[in-house]
């Protein structure tokens, strides 16, 4: 199966996702296969109904706003390079050492890109503010039913007046790059490809 | 003209020969020795000619391809290495950066990244949606469907195209022709059967006219069935499970012993071929309406293993096909019955042939087709120790531990997952289970709340 699907993946396709995401050869080709096995209309491209086919996703209490991340602003449908640009997020950082041709510029695997990765899944508006609202919403969706809403509400507060600094009720991405600053983002937000 | 008639009559004649005389061999060569049970051996020969000719191959292969063999081989087998850790430990390292734990609720922006990781690594790879479609090979095994024809070598392609020969114009349609002999056998003998009064001596013969049926059937599939610890066979008044690859399941348990079956009566050929097998032995059909009512199900069942001088019944609690590499949740309704459980576990060599039965993408005709174009199907049996439910235990854990038992022994992964998901989605209280999992971390567990 895996030789056939890579068979429909253009060489010069797979040079240009390399230089974008960083991937090497081998990772692009079984990430094609297992695109391709996830796209059960066999259009190219996939939908958020394929997404939450995959059982263990589906159980994520994020499962929607991850699967959400993969789509363009308004689309429903995302294509291979898409899909990509999306996973590479979450390649090692060390692996850039590898890469002699990642690009000169930020690369997508970045500490600051892969904490802009992570802010933006709260920040649904894309106004580069976390609200008390947005806050709340993330923190519904992961205890579900189990916390009241005035506990959740304070428990919100208070996790805004700790990470803000200048007074305006919202966390910018540089207050929350300051909270994490000394989680290991490198680790924790990377996935060990096994070769 | 009359030249011309006498040419086409002549060319008729000598097929009908021909026919005759494939079909006597057909008869002496196969039918005889499954009939009695003995092997002449040329199906030993054809296997063991197999088998060298693909260990050349994969050799050949090899050597050509050297650097981009050895990543595939090793890529088989995953793509990426998990995160092994569970919830509490995780969240626990994400916090450990902060002072103190808060009072009121114990959060931090960093919780969601250990969901965000775990739903990036189950999208890149997940241990459920692989089952549903045929296992990747280690190395190529020179059928199309397994991978595209790619040229390596002139010596490789010649030996592809008279595989393709073989297999297409030889073997098929003798394949073919074995399993409608089988099947007409089976509908013909049983039925006869069925006219003799009960007695021992009906029992024989029926057991004697099933067995003789799946054994044309199995060399119908060119199938090397290996049985392993004989002594733990299935006894009269128990309940035999297996795991579920494909409907020949049935012919590979069936060609060293009989076995009832439980199902629902289809219509058309399946029908005629069900109602005949009834009337020899007991077997359990349920009509569609009937299937829904578990009750009257499992009170059928009991009956069943009650009497003593019926059948082991057969059961695939999996409940669904799944492609060979993992048992699935087992569900509990046969482990309710209360009766002597005999497991069995079933490994086929993907080598030679695919047995998945990928029902969502090829129909049960177009399915046994592939079967008889592959190579062959070999197949390995093991009859495990029976096994009791435990004082204490109940259906559940009583079927995980069969589960288990039956993973183990045929090198399979042992999945909590259904197997009905492959058309069904998950159910939700499995994502409120993790909720509330997130939840006692955040605020402690409720017992220990005063509120």
């Amino acid at each position: 199966m895996g030789s056939r699907a890579s068979t429909l993946l253009r060489e010069e396709e797979i040079e240009e996702i390399k230089k974008e995401t960083g991937f090497s050869h081998s990772q692009i080709t079984r990430l094609y296969s297992r695109f391709t096995s996830l796209d059960k209309g066999e259009n190219g491209t996939l939908s958020r109904e394929d997404f939450q086919r995959i059982p263990e996703l589906a159980i994520n209490p994020l499962g929607d706003r991850i699967i959400n991340a993969f789509f363009p602003e308004g689309e429903d449908q995302v294509n291979f390079r898409g899909f990509m640009r999306t996973l590479a997020h979450f390649r090692p950082i060390e692996d850039n050492e590898k890469n002699k041709n990642a690009a000169p510029a930020e690369p997508l695997n970045s500490r600051t890109n892969k904490l802009l990765f992570a802010f933006r899944l709260y920040d649904l508006d894309r106004d580069d503010k976390i609200s008390r609202d947005e806050l709340l919403q993330v923190l519904r969706m992961m205890v579900g039913v189990n916390i009241s809403d005035e506990q959740l509400g304070s428990i919100a507060d208070r996790t805004i007046q700790e990470a803000d600094t200048n007074g305006d009720a919202a966390i910018s991405f540089n207050e929350f790059m300051k909270v994490l600053e000394k989680v290991d983002v490198e680790q924790k937000m990377s996935i060990r490809f096994l070769h | 003209m009359s030249e011309n008639q006498e040419e086409m009559e002549d060319v008729w004649a000598a097929v009908l020969w021909g026919l005759r005389i494939w079909l006597f061999l057909i008869m002496s060569l196969i039918m005889a020795p499954a009939m009695f049970g003995f092997s002449l051996g040329i199906s030993e020969t054809y296997m063991t000619i197999l088998v060298k000719v693909l260990e050349w191959a994969t050799l050949k292969i090899q050597k050509e391809k050297s650097d981009e063999q050895s990543l595939k081989t090793s890529a088989s087998y995953g793509l990426i290495q998990r995160e092994a850790g569970s919830m509490e430990k995780e969240l626990e390292e994400l916090r450990r950066s902060r002072p103190k734990p808060p009072v009121g609720g114990d959060f931090t922006l960093s919780d969601c990244l250990y969901f965000y990781r775990k739903g990036i690594e189950s999208i890149v790879e997940d241990e459920v949606t692989q089952r549903f479609s045929s296992e990747e090979l280690v190395s190529w095994n020179l059928l199309t469907r397994t991978n595209d024809f790619q040229y390596i070598s002139l010596k490789l392609t010649l030996v592809y195209g008279l595989g393709i020969f073989v297999r297409y114009c030889i073997l098929a349609p003798l394949r073919i022709a074995l399993a409608c002999i089988g099947l007409t056998w089976l509908v013909i003998g049983t039925s006869a059967v069925g006219f003799l009064p009960n007695s021992s001596i009906k029992s024989w013969l029926s057991e004697w006219v099933h067995v003789m049926c799946y054994r044309i059937c199995a060399r119908g599939l060119s199938a090397t069935i290996r049985y392993h610890n004989r002594e733990n066979k299935p006894k009269k008044g128990g309940i035999c499970v297996a795991n579920h690859t494909t409907p020949i399941d049935i012919v590979m348990l069936c060609n060293d012993g009989c076995y009832a079956m439980v199902g629902q009566i289809h219509g058309g050929l399946m029908g005629v071929v069900q109602r005949a097998m009834v009337r020899s032995c007991p077997h359990v059909w349920f009509e569609r309406a009937e299937m829904k009512d578990r009750h009257l199900v499992t009170k059928r069942l009991k009956d069943h293993v009650s009497d003593k001088t019926k059948l082991p019944i057969l059961i695939f609690p999996e409940g669904t096909c799944v492609n060979n590499t993992s048992v699935m949740m087992f569900k509990k309704g046969s482990f309710e019955i209360g009766t002597t459980i005999y497991p069995v576990a079933i490994k086929y060599d993907p080598k030679f042939g695919d047995a998945f039965w990928n029902s969502s993408k090829y129909s049960m005709v177009s399915y046994l087709l592939r079967m008889m174009t592959s190579w062959a199907l070999v197949c390995d049996v093991w009859y495990l120790p029976a096994m009791h439910q435990q004082e204490g235990e109940d259906a559940v854990q009583f079927a995980n531990r069969v589960k288990s038992a039956i993973a183990h022994q045929g090198g399979l992964v042992d999945l909590q997952w259904d197997g009905g998901l492959k058309r069904a989605r998950v159910k939700e209280t499995f994502r409120e289970q993790q909720q509330k999992k997130y939840s006692n971390m955040v605020v402690g567990d409720e017992s220990s709340n005063s509120d």
